[in-house]
């Protein structure tokens, strides 16, 4: 009876921490963002506790099947396979748009060359344009610089730059954004992709076109904001249905002004 | 007492032995064990399968040719040995494009009628879809799998680890930028170092020596990656100045890089093994009139052969297991390296790169274990190489 008794007081105590206690976890293209949220959430909130871990989009979503987190951080679109599988094990993942991301095509700053079309990135990174000549630049090599093949960036170029085609084999893939910014800046005919809130002016930014060259729109944060610069991608957030009552106030807490504005001073365009 | 101590030292020792054994060898085991599954995964992405329409008579495709026709470099099924007609690539992600949620259904229950509706439409079509949704179905065609073969690991010669829907795992790229780079690597250390050695251990005035000596250890505790971000800022702009490269990261730059990382090791093991040469062994050299060059390649450098092998092994070894610097200076272009002044990518750099969102268990995780036992057999042959040359030696003596 006492120790009945016990487990019931305990379990009392335990119930309201654990429903303000959030676990987070996923891709590392939305971690800083999480973090930055979770940490003023939980400031303006100080019973709530909220923690965030990466590992990548893959290990949040199995992480979300196995009920070890909330939420799901993932920088791509959950997979009809892993959507299968939840659905299988009955839990309904449900989708939520944390903010946008824009990637930005760059090149050395001397370089002429100003615009590209889809089809001419496409060309490039696929190996079929090699010389700049080709774009209307100037005789020289086009070395194309991309990111590791596990990095979810690598994976939304090839989505919508190349339609889903294969790099050529001979891209120089570098192990991080700053290390693509760096081997740019200081190889003349270089190209390559990063996320809009790593430009800087080492480095020159095209303006892209997706309808074959009648509009060509620079990327920055109102271009993408407006929805008319279009190499952007929504990063999401998934939850199991059964569980939204316990995630919906974080959630909720994205939509506030100064979350908003948090998400635009780390280079992310806000939902 | 005393006894009983030895008696437990002499335990400790025992055990201790017998455990670092036992887990060298389980790792050794764990490495294969992953590595081998690879040849029994199927060459299309688990889960998924391809369909062709009935009329189409393909039956066998290779990952390089699924990625060929994905890519629609290969328009025309006459390549593939079928008959002549266009290829229409479909996707799962063409049936949102095509079809409203309704008709798909809220579970995707309809989605595999949709499927085999746009199958049965087009003759050339080749569709990319899950096993669930089409299987057991007879009105269209459904290509049989079969698993990877040794053959296109081993001798392809392209590397993509992540290409949808057939990942191609050719390892010859990666082995023969990680045996060029390495090459070059001793090519330019071994000079550099048996140089400095044999200064320090045979010109140096001893104040010299004292100071060089505790520098050169210095040079060996640098972290790789401090080597790496140096390559990138310093080398690699160089490199591309002085050889008006269009692009720096080339395999030079990381084996000048490994080379650098790879001298502390060969001059330190070197200098102690020609100061281990007898005194008497040098002045009767010197004795006998010859120069104190000609002791030096004549008598030191033949004395201490063995040790200066294992010098130049250690810093081999050292070169081809690195990983963080190669990583950062030579461009990880996964193509086979005509010249030194070509990008490259190495084994180990690829693993580092990869094995992070490699999913568990899958093809491409186990292609990168598959990988790491390349690495271990080129390592124990080098190894092996130096027994048998300091045996050699021995036994010459």
């Amino acid at each position: 009876m006492k120790k009945l008794a016990l487990f019931l007081l305990l379990s009392l105590l335990a119930a309201p921490v654990r429903l303000a206690a959030q676990r987070i976890k996923g891709s590392d293209t939305v971690l800083p963002l999480s973090q930055a949220l979770a940490e003023m959430f939980m400031q303006s909130r100080p019973q709530a506790t909220v923690t965030v871990t990466g590992g990548g989009s893959g290990v949040g979503i199995s992480a979300l099947m196995d009920g070890t987190t909330d939420l799901a951080m993932a920088s791509r679109r959950i997979k009809f396979g892993e959507k299968m599988k939840m659905k299988q094990s009955h839990h309904t993942p449900c989708e939520f748009v944390v903010a946008y991301d824009a990637l930005a095509v760059i090149v050395h700053p001397s370089n002429p060359v100003k615009r590209l079309t889809r089809e001419q990135l496409e060309g490039i990174f696929r190996g079929k344009i090699t010389n700049w000549k080709q774009v209307g630049g100037e005789d020289a090599k086009i070395i194309v610089y991309s990111r590791e093949t596990s990095s979810g960036t690598y994976e939304f170029f090839k989505e919508s730059v190349l339609r889903n085609k294969n790099y050529m084999s001979g891209v120089l893939s570098m192990p991080a954004t700053g290390a693509i910014i760096q081997s740019v800046s200081q190889t003349r005919g270089a190209i390559g992709y990063v996320g809009l809130a790593y430009l800087n002016p080492m480095v020159k930014a095209l303006a892209v076109s997706y309808d074959g060259g009648r509009h060509y729109v620079a990327p920055s944060v109102k271009s993408a904001m407006s929805g008319r610069y279009p190499v952007v991608r929504p990063l999401y957030y998934y939850y199991d249905k059964a569980n939204e009552a316990r995630v919906r106030p974080f959630l909720r807490f994205i939509d506030t002004k100064v979350a908003r504005a948090k998400t635009l001073d780390l280079g992310f365009i806000p939902r | 007492m005393k006894k009983w101590i030895d008696r437990l030292a002499r335990r400790v020792f025992t055990v201790s032995g017998f455990v670092t054994s036992a887990v060298i060898l389980l790792i050794i085991g764990f490495l294969f064990s992953e590595a081998a599954g690879l040849f029994r995964q199927p060459i299309v992405e688990e889960g998924y399968v391809l369909a062709l329409n009935k009329s189409n008579t393909v039956d066998r495709l290779s990952a390089e040719e699924i990625k060929l026709l994905f890519d629609e470099d290969i328009t025309n099924w006459r390549d593939v040995g079928g008959a002549d007609m266009p290829v229409r690539v479909f996707r799962l992600e063409d049936l949102d494009r095509l079809y409203t949620e309704e008709e798909l259904g809220a579970e995707y229950e309809h989605a595999g009628d949709k499927i085999a509706e746009q199958v049965r439409a087009d003759r050339g079509i080749i569709a990319f879809v899950p096993t669930v949704l089409v299987e057991g179905r007879t009105d269209i065609h459904l290509v049989p799998d079969h698993t990877i073969p040794v053959k296109d690991v081993l001798l392809g010669t392209e590397w993509y680890p992540t290409a949808t829907p057939s990942p191609i795992f050719g390892m010859v790229p990666l082995l023969a930028g990680t045996l060029w780079v390495s090459f070059f690597a001793i090519l330019i250390a071994l000079p550099f170092g048996l140089a400095v050695s044999i200064y320090m251990a045979e010109v140096a005035p001893p104040g010299v020596s004292r100071v060089l000596k505790p520098v050169i250890e210095l040079l060996g505790g640098i972290p790789s990656v401090v080597y790496g971000f140096f390559g990138l800022a310093v080398i690699v702009p160089l490199l591309q100045q002085t050889f008006r490269l269009p692009v720096g990261e080339s395999g030079l730059a990381g084996s000048i890089v490994l080379a650098l990382m790879a001298l502390p090791t060969i001059i330190t093991v070197s200098e102690d093994a020609m100061r281990n040469c007898p005194r008497t062994m040098r002045e009767a050299s010197l004795a006998l009139g010859a120069t104190r060059w000609q002791t030096i390649y004549k008598v030191v450098v033949p004395y201490s052969i063995s040790g200066i092998t294992s010098g130049v092994v250690l810093g081999i070894g050292r070169a081809i297991g690195e990983t963080m610097a190669v990583l950062m200076v030579t461009g990880n272009a996964a193509v086979i390296p005509t010249s030194i002044l070509d990008p490259l990518r190495t084994i180990p750099a690829t693993i580092a790169a990869e094995l992070g969102e490699a999913p568990a268990g899958g093809a491409h995780y186990q292609a990168l274990f598959l990988l790491g036992v390349i690495l271990f057999f080129i390592t124990l042959i080098i190894n092996s190489c130096v027994e048998l040359v300091s045996a050699r030696n021995k036994t010459k003596r």
